[in-house]
């Protein structure tokens, strides 16, 4: 590729500079051949055309900005040295001058011309796994959350600063949110806690819970603790 | 490796443990097995009361452990049955007057001797209980069908599962009355396996016969009389040993029971 366009990240988006020399229906051609190459690249960006000394009249100015917004770029200035194309420019009530704010480089967009990599990895958050069965008069503790691979059985205890979820039945006492989260959430594929407590609120079982056993999930609602079912 | 280390304990007290292990080690020694039954519980003694030989004891766990006697010389023989011998606890001290050290050494002075060594842990979790379980090859944690005894019951085998030494537990089920369970009045034995999700070893009906029994110093697994609880009791020890055992069935007395013994009579040939 030549040199005529040159792309530059700065503060205000993308700073596109091409060449006073050269045919201008040539290089717009060749400046959309670029934007089409470089894939999710431009996508969604404010770009902001340097083009020195040529005169451009509004119409071809115009035809650009409609090809840029085809591509789902925002042109959004002009600089230029040309009274003609500065004039064009503000009759299309774009911008002509940045300042030096907006056109200091950001080190983050920097280019090279390929897209930055994609990071696949999914920030998660921390937690405790328990793959046993918590039996009478164990407890758990955690800032994070607390998932629990069994059952939770009645004078268990677990406390969490975020959600606990039971893969098993839940009697025992559980407090999640401990820290104050209203967010936090219970889950079991049987829920019938001695007592279950999401940040301040607090509720026991209903008494009689002879019905078929369902997964369900305690949340935080209308100023009380609420069950629904866990899909 | 010689004998094998059980330890019956419960968390609770007054599930049954004493009564169980007594007669444990009679049916034991009835199919021809050399046992020792060791009493922990010191300072609140019973196995002796309940096998009747409190009149023969002389020497005490403690007088060994300090070194006042020889181990042989404090073990009290039972005349009834060939090879049951008790090694009694000391009423007049307590749980501290051992460690677990010393049991595991005790035991293992044992061994070479006999097929098994029943241990009577006292209720509770403590020093005690810790006494019993240290030299344990095996746990049987024994329970009523009642929520406050299987709370225990889950505290206990949680401890014994925490334990770096990996000790297998399994479960008797004592003082099942099939009629309540009928009536949905008592916890039944599925209930109480759904809680506690560990292997069944055994279930005892309720008997008045263990309570005369026991106070006449004679368990009931002596006498081959019919008793419920005695049957019980013979067929738990006869599946210590290996054999495969079904769960009694107790059709005249309940439906109930008689569907979970086939449950888990076929489920668990070992039980």
């Amino acid at each position: 590729m030549d040199d005529s366009i040159t792309l530059k990240g700065i503060k205000e988006g993308l700073l596109v500079t091409v060449k006073p020399e050269g045919r201008w229906p040539d290089l717009a051609g060749r400046l959309m051949t670029l934007i089409d190459s470089q894939g999710h690249f431009f996508r969604g960006a404010h770009v902001t055309l340097s083009l020195g000394e040529r005169d451009l009249r509004r119409n071809e100015l115009a035809s650009v900005q409609a090809q840029l917004a085809q591509r789902d770029v925002t042109l959004v200035a002009v600089l230029s040295d040309s009274f003609t194309t500065a004039g064009s420019a503000e009759k299309l009530g774009l911008k002509t001058a940045l300042s030096a704010g907006e056109l200091e480089m950001d080190a983050s967009a920097a280019l090279p011309l390929k897209p930055p990599p994609i990071d696949p990895e999914e920030r998660g958050t921390d937690g405790v796994l328990i793959r046993r069965t918590l039996r009478s008069g164990r407890t758990v503790h955690s800032d994070g959350h607390v998932v629990v691979v069994g059952d939770v059985n009645a004078g268990a205890v677990i406390v969490a600063g975020g959600d606990v979820i039971v893969w098993g039945r839940l009697r025992g006492v559980v407090h999640a949110g401990a820290n104050g989260d209203e967010n936090a959430v219970v889950c079991a594929l049987y829920l019938a806690p001695t007592q279950l407590r999401i940040a301040g609120y607090i509720t026991i079982s209903p008494e009689d819970r002879r019905r078929r056993p369902k997964p369900e999930k305690a949340v935080v609602r209308h100023g009380r603790i609420e069950a629904e079912a866990w899909v | 490796m010689g004998a094998r280390v059980i330890t019956v304990t419960s968390g609770k007290g007054g599930v049954g443990k004493t009564t169980a292990t007594a007669n444990l080690a009679v049916a034991l020694a009835t199919l021809n097995k050399k046992v020792v039954c060791i009493d922990a519980d010191i300072g609140l003694r019973n196995l002796d009361v309940v096998m009747g030989l409190e009149n023969r004891i002389v020497y005490d766990l403690v007088d060994v452990v300090e070194g006042r006697c020889k181990l042989r010389q404090a073990m009290v023989k039972d005349k009834r049955v060939a090879d049951l011998y008790l090694l009694p606890a000391a009423q007049t001290r307590d749980k501290t007057a051992v460690s677990p050290q010393d049991m595991i050494l005790l035991t293992n002075q044992l061994r070479e001797d006999y097929d098994y060594i029943l241990i009577d842990s006292p209720a509770g979790i403590e020093w005690g209980f810790r006494n019993a379980v240290a030299p344990a090859d095996e746990v049987i944690v024994i329970t009523n069908p009642e929520v406050s005894a299987v709370r225990d019951a889950d505290r206990i085998i949680g401890l014994i599962e925490a334990e770096e030494r990996k000790v297998p537990a399994s479960l008797v089920i004592n003082r099942v009355k099939p009629d309540m369970v009928r009536k949905g009045d008592m916890l039944s034995v599925d209930d109480v396996l759904e809680i506690l999700s560990v292997r069944l070893l055994g279930v005892i009906p309720e008997d008045e016969h263990i309570l005369i029994s026991s106070n006449r110093g004679a368990p009931l697994a002596l006498d081959h009389e019919k008793s419920a609880a005695g049957d019980a009791f013979r067929n738990i020890a006869r599946r210590l040993t290996g054999e495969k055992v079904p769960l009694l069935d107790l059709q005249q007395k309940g439906g109930v029971l008689r569907r979970l013994a086939r449950m888990f009579g076929a489920a668990e040939p070992n039980a």
